[in-house]
């Protein structure tokens, strides 16, 4: 999609200045995440798991949007949401995963997430979380 | 610029990714990231690949230690390493390499040992043939740029 495609799909996304954390341990998915989010101009940053996030916040950082794989070492997904709704955190947080059985969706869905989405993500992916998370009517 | 070998080169790059489709090697996903790619990152597909070509190493060699003795596999940590892997390859469009992923994944669920060693040896085999693959389909890149060409965008559906 060129920029003015996405500018017509989000017309106020220039102006959100939108920022999203990249939570996941796949350096394959890290990159191509942060390239989706880059593409839409969306401010981001990078952890490799979940107790990372929670440190994130625990340091006084705030996002808009949370991209949140579900593997991943030491502190997984589910924990990680739950952990970050416990702490308050009222981040839109989207689970990104390959794992789609309903159990499992149902179980990541309940942690506290704001929407799923299977991977791999792509343009048109990212873009229905922003406009399910009502993202395009900030300004 | 020689507008002939330039339009050489760009009908070979078309057919060759066409065919690297067709052969199944590739899918969609591939061409999600081919539309990532742009001026500012003109190196954003091989850098992916490459690092997806890191972890097929990496986690092939850890999955290998796991299965070598027959009586003491832990088919749990080579389920993860093949979870990791399906998923790497799905996020690449490296088809061939996560069909391997799905057949080994049932091999793991019913502990197949000796199922799991042919799905090793298949996706290694796949991961350096794709390897291969996507080289000579980079080279041809640089051959159109250094040839004064830009990069046909190939529609594949």
């Amino acid at each position: 999609m060129t920029r003015n495609q996405i500018a017509e799909e989000l017309p106020n996304l220039a102006e959100s200045k939108l920022t999203a954390l990249v939570v996941d341990d796949s350096f394959v998915n890290q990159t191509i995440h942060q390239k989706l989010l880059n593409r839409l101009g969306i401010e981001n940053d990078v952890v490799t798991n979940g107790k990372e996030a929670v440190d994130v916040y625990c340091s006084g950082r705030n996002y808009d949007l949370i991209l949140m794989d579900m593997d991943m070492p030491i502190m997984n997904g589910i924990q990680a949401t739950k952990r970050l709704r416990e702490m308050g955190i009222e981040s839109k947080i989207a689970g990104v995963t390959t794992r789609a059985n309903e159990g499992e969706k149902k179980e990541f869905m309940e942690a506290g997430l704001n929407d799923f989405q299977e991977k791999p993500l792509t343009i048109s992916k990212l873009l229905s979380i922003l406009h399910k998370l009502n993202f395009y009517v900030q300004t | 610029m020689n507008t002939t070998v330039v339009a050489q080169l760009q009908r070979q790059f078309q057919d060759y990714i066409v065919s690297l489709y067709q052969q199944g090697f590739l899918d969609n996903q591939f061409s999600e990231l081919r539309k990532l790619q742009d001026e500012g990152t003109p190196d954003f597909v091989s850098e992916v690949v490459s690092l997806f070509f890191d972890d097929c190493s990496k986690l092939i060699d850890t999955m290998s230690r796991s299965l070598e003795r027959p009586d003491n596999v832990d088919f749990k940590q080579v389920d993860s390493g093949v979870h990791q892997l399906k998923g790497s390859s799905s996020s690449v469009g490296a088809r061939r390499v996560k069909n391997v992923c799905i057949s080994f994944k049932e091999c793991c669920h019913v502990q197949n040992r000796e199922g799991c060693l042919r799905c090793l040896q298949q996706v290694d085999y796949e991961y350096k043939m794709l390897k291969t693959k996507l080289q000579d389909l980079f080279n041809l890149e640089q051959q159109i740029l250094q040839a004064g060409g830009t990069i046909p965008q190939v529609d594949i559906n």
